[in-house]
């Protein structure tokens, strides 16, 4: 136990900011994640063929592809890519991005092609008659959208989306080949300098199980707030 | 875009796919065993194999695969008793390590599939096999399980393609898999565009083919 001390005689403390690291890299994530399934989405279900195509593209090959090769491709081409934009605005130093930006980007282009693929069966799985209805009652496309739509996506989504959570926290353990110091980074410098890596990486493991049991007690009440009424 | 870069590693890179094609198959094969295993304790009365085949599948389904790799790559190796045991052999390499870590990983995955496929088995089907006396052993092996393959066919076809893209995480325990050979080329050409291009080309080649096999047998095995 002495290991897991707080201060500079133990990992503890170390521990404890790399697992809030997680938590913010996850949650950046899903919401970036957010981003591209609320560009996708509508994509996916548009009717013109070319849209249609570039929505699942960007599915298709997201699942198709370990979650590390799209790190590394982000890792080691994230820099350049935001240097040729710059160099087209004018901007010729050099710039490096953060390790926390590439991977909560990296993850969240991940979480958001499963996002993208949730929100699009809910969406589908709606009554065709609330499209029709309130097109009949002549809503417009906002109103139609966040007072009909949105309450009945949310609610078929909400379950499938806490999958799409634990994935994403899972995945985040993934990031720490790029160097930033999350649970599993923390854990590997630990376990190299006290040369007791079976005790670290449990401890590790106990960490992500803690996380992905608490966050699933959170969700749960979620999904009781959204099933209300049915 | 350099072509003659992506050329010239296609070949080293469909090289490294017969690493990861290998890991694959081999995990697949013990993962279904232990799936298969773990899933009959999960439906058993017995409270005791109940709850130990229930924590089995929560704690491996609960921690990120890379932990449960490092544990059992680096974290096994610091146990005296193992490593003057016979089991040395196996778990001082890295290959077998990834495929010890990714059957168990995919076995609890699998093992929740088996158990929802043979919950929801048609009651009438056991019944009726019962009504013409037919001993518990086959109805079994010749009405329970072949329904619960059918069954559970979707799912698993997803579980192998997140298995496939699971054996990347090989090359994080010093294995050139498809993943490893492409980070290798990546960090010494900083070419990762064309380099990502290939190796998800080749993945993506290799999801293409598990779903259309797998919805063949879908389309085969229906009823």
């Amino acid at each position: 136990m002495d290991l897991l001390a707080f201060g500079n005689t133990g990992w503890g403390d170390e521990l404890f900011f790399a697992t809030l690291m997680t938590i913010a890299v996850s949650i950046t994530a899903m919401i970036i994640g957010f981003c591209f399934a609320l560009i996708f989405t509508p994509l996916k279900l548009s009717k013109n063929k070319l849209l249609n195509f570039i929505g699942n593209s960007y599915t298709t090959i997201i699942r198709g592809v370990p979650e590390l090769l799209v790190i590394y491709l982000l890792f080691f081409g994230g820099s350049g890519a935001v240097m040729y934009v710059a160099s087209i605005f004018g901007y010729n130093k050099y710039i490096e991005i953060n390790a926390f930006i590439t991977g909560s980007f990296a993850i969240g282009i991940i979480s958001g092609a499963y996002s993208t693929e949730v929100f699009r069966g809910a969406i589908q799985s709606i009554d065709k008659g609330q499209f029709e209805a309130s097109k009949v009652l002549g809503l417009k496309k906002p109103v139609h959208f966040f007072k009909v739509i949105m309450p009945q996506m949310l609610r078929l989504a909400v379950p499938n989306l806490s999958n799409v959570w634990q994935i994403t926290l899972k995945d985040t353990s993934l990031i720490s080949v790029t160097g930033l110091v999350e649970i599993m980074r923390q854990s590997y410098i630990a376990a190299g300098s006290t040369r007791d890596p079976l005790f670290f990486y449990s401890f590790a493991a106990v960490l992500y199980l803690l996380l992905t049991f608490l966050s699933m007690k959170l969700i749960n009440k979620l999904e009781i707030k959204y099933r209300r009424g049915y | 875009m350099d072509l003659e870069l992506m050329a010239s590693s296609f070949p080293k890179l469909l090289n490294a796919t017969l690493v990861t094609l290998k890991l694959l198959s081999l995990s697949l094969i013990f993962g279904l065993i232990f799936g298969l295993f773990f899933a009959i304790l999960r439906l058993n009365k017995n409270i005791f194999l109940n709850r130990f085949s229930y924590f089995y599948s929560y704690i491996f389904r609960g921690t990120p695969l890379l932990v449960q790799i490092f544990i059992i790559y680096f974290g096994l190796g610091q146990i005296e008793f193992l490593r003057s045991s016979f089991l040395w052999i196996i778990l001082k390499e890295p290959y077998w390590c990834a495929i010890i870590a990714f059957s168990l990983n995919t076995g609890a995955y699998t093992s929740e599939i088996l158990r929802s496929a043979f919950e929801t088995i048609n009651k009438g089907f056991i019944e009726a096999g019962d009504s013409l006396g037919i001993s518990k052993k086959i109805i079994f092996y010749k009405i329970q399980i072949p329904i619960a393959i059918r069954q559970s066919l979707p799912a698993y076809g997803n579980e192998i393609i997140l298995m496939l893209k699971g054996t990347s995480l090989a090359s994080t325990v010093t294995l050139m898999d498809l993943t490893g050979v492409a980070k290798y080329i990546i960090s010494t050409t900083f070419k990762p565009i064309e380099v990502f291009i290939v190796a998800g080309g080749i993945y993506l080649f290799m999801t293409f083919i598990i779903h259309n096999f797998i919805r063949y047998l879908e389309k085969k095995y229906s009823y």
